[in-house]
């Protein structure tokens, strides 16, 4: 480890302007001549649109106009989809209703929209958009997934009987009802997984510029993926063709998945841009975040686990329930299938599985990824199922779990992942040393003698990141695949850039990739640019989600460093007059290995832009691209252990402390590997004590549209986090990489809610776990 | 249209708006200082927070009509030249921001926490004072941490001044 090398704890590039104010995120934006949007939503869960009058608002003062969904079909503009396709265990692909950016004949959730009001200002854009009359025939809506799959439901979209989405299984069901059939004990639970709303601290904002004198479209806008956005906005939304369709995504303050999606909003800024020949920016309010933002989870399961006499798991059987929403978000396909129930064997020889997933269509936002994506869902089932079989089996849940753990590698599961390593035991072994846990009988005890109880829970999660190798998804559904690609760009005088299809959103890229091109050249940080976010800078690229951009976009980098070290170490031996293979690259210098012979690394880049002295037939220039596709995905695993103290009088949970150990492989910068886990642990405890999305069951009403009433995670309700690593280097890629973003949320709520139900004995608690649903589990009701 | 004049980072400016315009509207529009953010509408979040007359306040909840004739500090004004405040350098070294849309917020935040408490700070004290800053990227962790880096440093610095 160097001082600016992989493994050091380097303070970020990019820290400075946004400390100091000069960050450039999409509301930011001003260009000549820009005007305001304002969307008019639906206020209704479900209604037809019987007329829309326009016609007092377009005279309002300031507006320019005000343009409805109609004219958009008109225009060819598409509708939005879902890019995984899914099918259904008769082989029937999904049913996936219609989504059109602005609605004209049915609105299907609060927040809808259905026309976009231009106006010179955004205080007139607003007066305007109260003017729009829209005039509704109310239809009964259903807002949770069970309701919805009832006989006599409302019916949401046409060409989804039932409100079926798809009825898809994994695993083999023959296999497992003979385990449950034959096991000495079989634990049974159901399981609530709540839904939440990602809540970036940056709502998303989008403008939209056409150049008339081009037919050439900018899109400023607020996305983890920038090309993806470009490409589905293209192929499928009939936006623009890509050479005419730039989209920038600049600073983006947050994502956690919900600003993956393509959403109505950026494309109708660009057809208003179009259509009234002025720059259209719009940006979310915090409501309109609530009600529009996809939001995450949304599960309901029941589950047998079935121990032989030994303890030993022989099969596990899910049957789920997942909530789509309204609409088929842009992944939403993939998180209850691929990307949840392949996780189902967590760090356990688990023989056999089945899962059975009903995804169902609800008068709600749409549900797609959010932190995690489908883990989450997976390790909470599976770790409160551990832990609710330890408390019936009457042994420890450390023991049950390390009874069962996977201990040789690779390890195929029954459910499709193939783990490359992983040492559960050493995370384990870990956690329960820094919690103290021999020691939590004696605090538990003095807790009692204060009239507290104290509980101490676990929770030992794998995920599945680095997604992924492009053939095996697309066997699996996908649309698209999911490399990554690189291009290193050495200066004449040696400085470089990197660009990336990645996307940094907090994640702090600009740092970590630039670490990793320091350590392979030896040149200074300074010297060393990342470059994204950018269809005109960087020319393909998949984005920053599911934990890839380490494991995916930072091999793309050194792939392109390969070939640039190629290229170098020839340059370099044609001028020390030595053989290529005896050359080797050292502190920001190539040198003849073993002799004093070397030539600076400035001097090669500019000999080969100089081309005065090149090897016979070399082209000049020094700039290499790569694209990566995974060879596997990557399986970042821990173990977590939350202690809580719960007041019996006023069911409060009080966080005593929280620890991660956590096997993310090898690390680039400790310092940002540590941010994200503490703050996707936040994410965890969020929705395990505090969050959850409510709507009125009766009216479809949104009821935690603000912060006055969705409980964010506040500095005050949260602990200082103990934060460990065991590493055991990722196989599938060049660094041993395995990915750290999401872990924190994925296993933390498990390890929340199993100490809480320790401390109260009652093992009968949903998510969030809020003092009055404490209370009420300790007394009974 | 009603006339603003205010004093903001220390030079004197002025501009015309409407009465409903609220103060970060006005720094983000008229002034173009758009390091101050608006993350919720309600006065919950804090991306917002200002100093006006050396107190912080948010600033999408008062209107700039009202703010007239006041001395604002935005984050564009806490740092001398090239140099970072010693908030912002404490949130630089400690990690304390990731994203960065919370940031400004946070460190005018923890400005005037620092000003208030002196170097008199612990963490549950911390926790407490931020209870209206909103961060989902960093879990507080070392947004903690760094205020009390800062403070420590900067009630250093004022002991060895006196």
């Amino acid at each position: 480890m160097g001082v600016e090398g992989i493994g050091a704890r380097v303070a970020r590039k990019e820290d400075k302007r946004f400390l100091t104010g000069k960050g450039r995120y999409v509301d930011d934006m001003k260009v000549a001549g820009m005007k305001y949007a304002v969307f008019v939503r639906s206020p209704h869960a479900h209604a037809k649109i019987k007329s829309i009058d326009v016609s007092a608002a377009k005279d309002m003062p300031g507006v320019i106009d005000v343009l409805e969904g109609k004219a958009m079909k008109e225009d060819g503009i598409g509708s939005l989809i879902c890019g995984w396709m899914i099918h259904s265990k008769d082989g029937s692909p999904m049913n996936m209703g219609d989504w059109r950016p602005l609605a004209y004949e049915t609105v299907r959730y609060v927040g809808d929209a259905v026309a976009i009001v231009v106006a010179d200002s955004l205080g007139e854009a607003r007066d305007a958009a109260e003017a729009v009359v829209v005039d509704y025939e109310v239809l009964p809506a259903v807002t949770e997934a069970v309701d919805a799959l009832k006989p006599g439901a409302p019916q949401i979209h046409a060409n989804a009987p039932g409100n079926q989405i798809y009825d898809w299984h994994i695993g083999d069901e023959g296999a497992v009802d003979a385990a449950l059939a034959s096991a000495a004990h079989v634990t049974e639970i159901e399981i609530h997984n709540n839904r939440l709303s990602p809540n970036p601290m940056e709502p998303r904002a989008a403008l939209g510029i056409y150049d008339t004198a081009e037919d050439h479209y900018t899109c400023y806008t607020t996305s983890q993926n920038p090309h993806v956005a470009r490409l589905v906005m293209s192929a499928f939304y009939n936006v623009a063709p890509e050479n005419k369709l730039r989209v920038i995504a600049p600073d983006v303050g947050g994502g956690f998945g919900s600003k993956i999606y393509i959403y109505p909003e950026e494309i109708t800024c660009l057809w208003a841009s179009k259509k009234t020949g002025v720059p259209v920016k719009w940006t979310s309010d915090r409501t309109e975040a609530f009600l529009t933002d996809a939001h995450g989870r949304d599960h309901v399961s029941k589950v047998k686990m079935a121990f032989d006499a030994n303890h030993r798991v022989t099969a596990l059987k899910v049957d789920t329930t997942a909530n789509f929403g309204a609409y088929m978000s842009l992944f939403s396909g993939a998180v209850p299938t691929y990307l949840y129930a392949t996780l189902l064997s967590g760090q356990y020889n688990l023989p056999a599985i089945y899962a059975n997933v009903h995804a169902v269509y609800t008068n709600t936002a749409p549900v797609d990824a959010y932190r995690g994506a489908g883990r989450p869902e997976a390790t909470y089932l599976l770790e409160r199922t551990m832990e609710t079989a330890a408390r019936e089996l009457g042994i420890s849940p450390a023991e049950l779990r390390s009874i069962n753990f996977i201990r040789q590698f690779p390890h195929q599961t029954p459910v499709i992942m193939n783990y490359d390593t992983g040492n559960f035991q050493a995370s384990l072994d870990a956690a329960m040393a820094e919690a103290d846990w021999a020691g939590f009988p004696a605090r538990k005890a003095e807790a009692e003698r204060r009239g507290k109880k104290r509980g101490i829970g676990m929770s030992c999660y794998i995920e599945a990141c680095g997604i992924a190798p492009s053939a095996a998804v697309g066997s699996l559904g996908a649309g698209v695949g999911l490399w990554e690609s690189a291009e290193v760009r050495v200066n004449a005088v040696g400085t470089i850039e990197v660009l990336t299809g990645s996307h940094s959103h907090g994640q702090g890229h600009e740092t970590t990739f630039a670490q990793l091109v320091a350590t392979r050249l030896g040149v200074p940080l300074d010297s060393i640019s990342i470059v994204h976010g950018d269809t005109d800078k960087v020319q393909m690229g998949m984005g920053t989600y599911g934990s890839r951009s380490g494991a995916v976009g930072m091999s793309a980098i050194a792939k392109a460093l390969d070939k640039v070290e190629v290229k170098a170490k020839k340059i370099a031996a044609h001028l020390l007059e030595a053989s290529e293979s005896d050359i080797v690259i050292e502190n920001g210098e190539l040198k003849v290995a073993g002799t004093d012979k070397s030539v600076p690394w400035f001097q090669v880049a500019l000999s080969a832009y100089t081309a005065h002295n090149l090897p016979a037939g070399m082209e000049p220039g020094l700039k290499e691209g790569a694209f990566y596709d995974p060879a596997n995905f990557t399986f970042p695993a821990g173990c977590y252990i939350c202690e809580v103290e719960v007041d019996p009088d006023t069911g409060k949970t009080q966080l005593i402390q929280f620890v991660a150990a956590d096997d993310f492989g090898n690390i680039i910068n400790p310092m940002i590997v540590e941010g994200q886990v503490h703050g996707g642990i936040a994410q965890g405890i969020g929705q395990a004590l505090l969050e959850g999305v409510q709507y009125d069951a009766s009216t479809g009403q949104l009821l935690t549209a603000s912060y006055m009433d969705y409980a964010m995670p506040r500095a005050d309700d949260l602990p200082s986090y103990k934060v460990s690593h065991q590493t055991t280097p990722c196989t599938s890629n060049p660094l041993g990489i395995k990915g750290c973003g999401e872990a924190g949320a994925i296993g933390s709520p498990p390890a929340v809610i199993n100490a809480i139900t320790d401390a109260i004995g009652n093992n009968n608690l949903t998510m969030p776990a809020t003092p009055a649903k404490v209370w009420a589990a300790m007394h009974g009701h | 249209m009603t006339k603003v004049t205010l004093t903001v980072n220390g030079r004197k400016v002025s501009g015309e708006c409407e009465d409903r315009t609220l103060l970060v509207n006005f720094i983000r529009e008229n002034l173009g200082l758009t390091g101050t953010h608006v993350g919720c509408d309600t006065t919950q979040c804090g991306a917002c927070v200002i100093h006006m007359d050396g107190r912080s306040v948010k600033s999408c909840t008062i209107l700039a009509v009202q703010a007239s004739g006041s001395d604002i500090t935005t984050i564009e004004g806490i740092s001398s030249g090239d140099t970072l405040h010693p908030v912002q350098a404490a949130f630089k070294e400690n990690h304390g921001l990731q994203c960065g849309f919370c940031t400004p917020g946070m460190v005018m935040t923890a400005v005037d926490m620092i000003r208030r408490h002196g170097g008199q700070l612990d963490e549950q004290t911390v926790r407490q004072e931020l209870e209206g800053n909103i961060c989902r990227c960093t879990g507080y962790h070392n947004i903690v941490k760094s205020i009390l880096s800062a403070a420590d440093e900067m009630g250093g610095a004022q002991q060895a001044a006196e």
